[in-house]
Order: C-alpha cells, then structure tokens, then sequence
C-alpha cells in the first residue's frame, strides 16, 4: 500500500477586490518601495521614483525600514535608541538625511563627499531637495514600527511629516492594490 | 511655429531627473483645465519623460521641441 498525502489545495480568495478608483481626481496607479537601505546610492533611486511618480499622479508609499530608517531621523539627532547597542549603531551609522553614506567606495567620507561634489556640477537634486519635492507631492513615508523598536527608536526622533508607523500586511496591502508596481530598493 | 496663448512657464533649465517633471507637476496642479503651460529644460532625458508623464497623467503634450540646448515643451491642463 502506498501513502499518498492529499494534495493541498489552496483555493483562490473570492472575495472581491476593491474597484479602482474612478478616473480624474484620485489615482488610478500606484508606486509602493521598501526602502530598506540608508546608503546615498539606494536612497537616491528611492527619492527620484517616488517623487516622480507623486509627480505623474500616482499614488505613492514608500515603506522605510531597517538602515533605511536612519535617514529619516530628526535633523541634529545624532546619538539614538536606549541601550548601548542601539546607541552605538546610530553612533556608527550617523542618521540624517544629510549624512548618507556609499554602499560601496565610501571610503571614510571620502566617496560621498566626491558625490555631492558631482552632483552638484550636474544639477542633481540633493537627497533633502528630493524629500522634500515628495512630502510635497504627498508621498507618504511608512516607518516599520518593528525596526524602530529594534532600534530604540521614538516616534520623536523621526523627522515630522512621515506617515504612521506600521508593519508587513499593511504594506502588502498597498502592493497588492489594483495598477501598482512594488520595487524592493 | 503656431503662436499658442501660454498661461504659465516652468523654467527648468539645468536641471536633473526627476525635477523637471516634479516642477511640471507642482505647476500643473496649480492651473485650471485647457489651460497651456510651457516648460523649458536642458535635460535631454526630458524628452522621453515628457512623453511619459503625458501619458499618465493625461494632460496633453502639445508640442515638444528643441533649439540650441534647450528643450520645450507645452502641455495642455487636463
């Protein structure tokens, strides 16, 4: 005699998705990003699609978590978190969206530093002017409650103007909303 | 060149993806519907973006053009 184990089906849901909402006024399309890196390099592909696609009538959320937290720290917090360990990450890892580094080549400052300067001769928006174009335009920045909390991190350390701190099934609820593309960054 | 009455103008000479069609966008927000806003930018990627923006957005592209440099563009408010 042989065991077959049934097999497990796993039906698809019924349940209606919401309709798209109707033309004109509100979006019809949607950008959802997790923002998982605080490094210049990913943030800047970040800010650049969100605002772009606030800029374009999207509807645009961007959950920020892990070291992409860090950027969106109150400007002039330098030491955060309550125990040592999470004070010393922020020690090591200086929060502030004017204090991003490298993911590669950033040699103790030097490769960001040499960035800015590039940037600038080519006219590229910094990461702040990017930030700033997109609260602008409403896009709404998710913290991840849970790395604030692995990271000692308050809601008043967190620059003003992010959205909610929230967790995994509300983003997946924001992906998963007709006409949206999701980008893991 | 056709003369079309221009209600507003974004100046966006010199400067990089994404703010051209960032300040488009804040211009735009700020018109009412028919009317015609011209932009100017320098970034040659603006031409494909222009495009794009029209077509999701579903304000008209009216005219895009280039002299010397400098790229034009007129959109129709939706």
């Amino acid at each position: 005699m042989t065991l077959v184990a049934e097999p497990v089906v796993f039906e698809p849901s019924t349940e209606p998705r919401p309709a798209p909402e109707p033309e004109g006024e509100v979006a019809t399309k949607g950008l959802v990003i997790v923002n998982w890196s605080g490094s210049y390099d990913r943030i800047m592909p970040t800010l650049i699609m969100s605002s772009a696609a606030a800029a374009s009538g999207y509807r645009t959320s961007v959950f920020i978590t892990f070291w992409g937290l860090l950027p969106f720290v109150k400007d002039g917090k330098r030491i955060v978190g309550e125990n040592w360990m999470q004070k010393m990450l922020s020690f090591m890892d200086r929060p502030g969206i004017d204090h991003l580094a490298l993911s590669k080549m950033n040699f103790m400052g030097m490769g960001p530093w040499m960035m800015g300067k590039l940037s600038k001769q080519y006219n590229v928006a910094s990461p702040r002017e990017l930030l700033e174009a997109c609260q602008a335009m409403g896009v709404e920045f998710i913290p991840c409650q849970m790395t604030m909390d692995m990271f000692g991190l308050k809601a008043e350390d967190m620059m003003d103007g992010l959205g909610e701190p929230a967790g995994a099934a509300t983003v997946l609820e924001l992906m998963t909303q007709p006409g949206t593309a999701s980008l893991f960054i | 060149m056709t003369l079309t009455r221009i209600d507003q103008v974004v100046d966006a000479r010199g400067l990089a993806c994404p703010m051209p069609i960032v300040k488009t966008a804040q211009a735009v927000k700020t018109m009412t519907s028919g009317q015609v806003l011209e932009v100017l930018a320098t970034d040659a990627g603006a031409v494909k973006d222009f495009a794009a923006w029209s077509k999701s957005t579903g304000n008209q592209l009216l005219e895009s053009s280039q002299d010397a440099g400098t790229y034009r563009f007129l959109i129709v408010k939706k």
